[in-house]
């Protein structure tokens, strides 16, 4: 420093913006570039006697729309789905090797796996390859021990039983509506028209949620999926 | 205080932050596509009415299609606080023009035609681009040239111009525009035009995380001047069996 200079330059430390925004969604920061995402809105309700899922049908690379009908409800085994959030490669392998194990348990065993197993077994997969993944699921089913029963599996691997489970970058602009919509013990109409109503607010507002609604309401009698086309959702676009 | 539109920010502001050359900001109420073609009653034009706050449809009802005179429309994606400085700039122009016209009867001698509308943007843009500071959008002006010929024109954030028979941006320019120009004919007629800006907009709704299928759509006329319509809701199709049938079964591939 020239200690006989008139202005002394000042240290700049780094100038905090006001208002930092990447122009990324905290659900597509960690992609890499070009990577697919399920920036979604997905949801379960359990009710007396089996569990309704639902999902939205977008998926994005980036702002475009690479499917718009895409399916997000796998099916686990019989009487357990998943709803996947995140990305699409690391869900597809993440359900692929669930299915495998299930599969084989359901033969080692002799019976149908519980829900909690199911569970607990993505949650191993999650958290021992938490740093590699970027998956948000939640899964849901009829067992004969729990009958309907929700878990949400969000990033990190936590492995968490609800009442009822929201996920996915859409699943924030329906948390009010949710928690006023709710009840213990709803019927599996209600539940079902609770789902497609949440879902479609979702879609209403979320830029990376949209298309139609698939669900598959799980009982012990079976699975019956429903579709509800882009042109007839309860709320909405 | 500066209330410019060309400063850029204020001088003050600029000295005690010397780092004035990092001042190019990210936008955040965005707005998505603007498509225009001509045909052969004047212009069209189209956007849908949504400005987005990142990914969130905050705004549903946001007008991105401007009249700036009776003569000159004007439709802009990208930042909308910067798309509405600039209409308020240029409107602000035009009354300027009409209360010092050289006579205050003669309606049209006043007016900018689009041309030199387009010109003048080309200017502030490119003003505000020296300056790293841009108005972070893509204009689209339409409207009729002093001649009397059809004008449609371009402008975008760093005063990039160029005029043609259709203009489309943003996510139109790569689904759009490929449908423009197989379609697109010397001379079509209203409806055909308007029919073929609604397939577009449906096109985007369909592959634009950012779009809405609510849209307005305008046109110039050397009659009639602008005219903008109310916004509307498109129909869209989602009943293709390839859609319905569920992929990520048992034996699935995984649906994606």
């Amino acid at each position: 420093m020239n200690q006989f200079a008139y202005h002394q330059q000042q240290m700049q430390a780094p100038m905090p913006m006001s208002y930092q925004h990447d122009g990324k969604s905290a659900e597509t920061r960690n992609l890499k570039p070009g990577e697919l995402s399920t920036g979604t809105t997905i949801m379960a309700i359990p009710f007396e006697g089996g569990v309704v899922l639902g999902a939205d049908s977008r998926t994005s690379t980036g702002t475009y729309i690479a499917n718009r009908v895409s399916d997000k409800l796998a099916q686990l085994h019989d009487h357990i789905w998943c709803c996947r959030s995140g990305s699409a490669a690391d869900t597809q392998a993440l359900t692929d090797y669930v299915r495998h194990y299930l599969s084989q348990l359901a033969i080692e065993t002799g019976r149908a796996p519980t829900v909690k197993t199911a569970a607990h077994l993505m949650r191993r997969l999650c958290y021992e390859n938490k740093d590699n993944l970027m998956a948000g699921v939640i899964i849901g089913g009829w067992d004969p021990v729990e009958k309907g029963s929700v878990y949400n599996i969000p990033l990190g691997g936590t492995c968490i039983k609800m009442p009822f489970a929201i996920g996915g970058s859409g699943s924030t602009y329906i948390y009010g509506l949710v928690d006023s919509m709710y009840s213990e013990g709803m019927t599996e109409e209600e539940a079902h028209t609770c789902v497609k109503k949440a879902i479609s607010h979702a879609m209403a507002r979320d830029g990376s949620s949209g298309g139609v609604i698939r669900t598959v309401v799980v009982k012990e009698s079976g699975n019956a999926r429903e579709y509800v086309p882009g042109n007839a959702l309860p709320f909405g676009p | 205080m500066s209330l410019s539109l060309s400063a850029g920010g204020s001088v003050r502001a600029a000295s005690a932050n010397s780092n004035a050359s990092q001042r190019t900001r990210q936008p955040i109420v965005t707005g998505t596509s603007v498509l225009a073609i001509k045909y052969n009653g004047g212009v069209m034009m189209t956007a849908d009415t949504l400005c987005s706050y990142g990914s969130m449809a905050k705004y549903k009802d946001a007008r991105r299609l401007q009249s700036i005179n009776p003569k000159t429309l004007i439709g802009g994606g990208g930042e909308y606080s910067d798309f509405q400085a600039v209409t308020e700039l240029l409107k602000r122009n035009a009354l300027e023009d009409k209360c010092t016209a050289d006579s205050l009867y003669d309606e049209d001698a006043s007016e900018e035609c689009a041309r030199e509308v387009w010109n003048y943007l080309r200017a502030v843009m490119y003003n505000r681009r020296n300056k790293m500071n841009p108005l972070w959008n893509d204009l689209v002006v339409a409207g009729f040239s002093a001649q009397g010929d059809s004008f449609l024109g371009f402008v975008d954030k760093i005063g990039t111009t160029y005029e043609d028979n259709y203009i489309a941006t943003g996510f139109g320019s790569y689904l759009a525009m490929p449908i423009l120009r197989e379609k697109y004919r010397e001379g079509m007629t209203e409806g055909e035009a308007r029919a073929l800006l609604e397939d577009c907009m449906k096109v985007l709704f369909y592959r634009d995380c950012r779009a809405l299928n609510r849209i307005q759509i305008a046109k110039v006329t050397k009659d009639e001047g602008v005219l903008i319509s109310d916004p509307y809701e498109l129909e869209t199709d989602w009943s293709s069996a390839a859609f319905i049938t569920p992929k990520a079964t048992l034996d699935g591939d995984g649906g994606w």
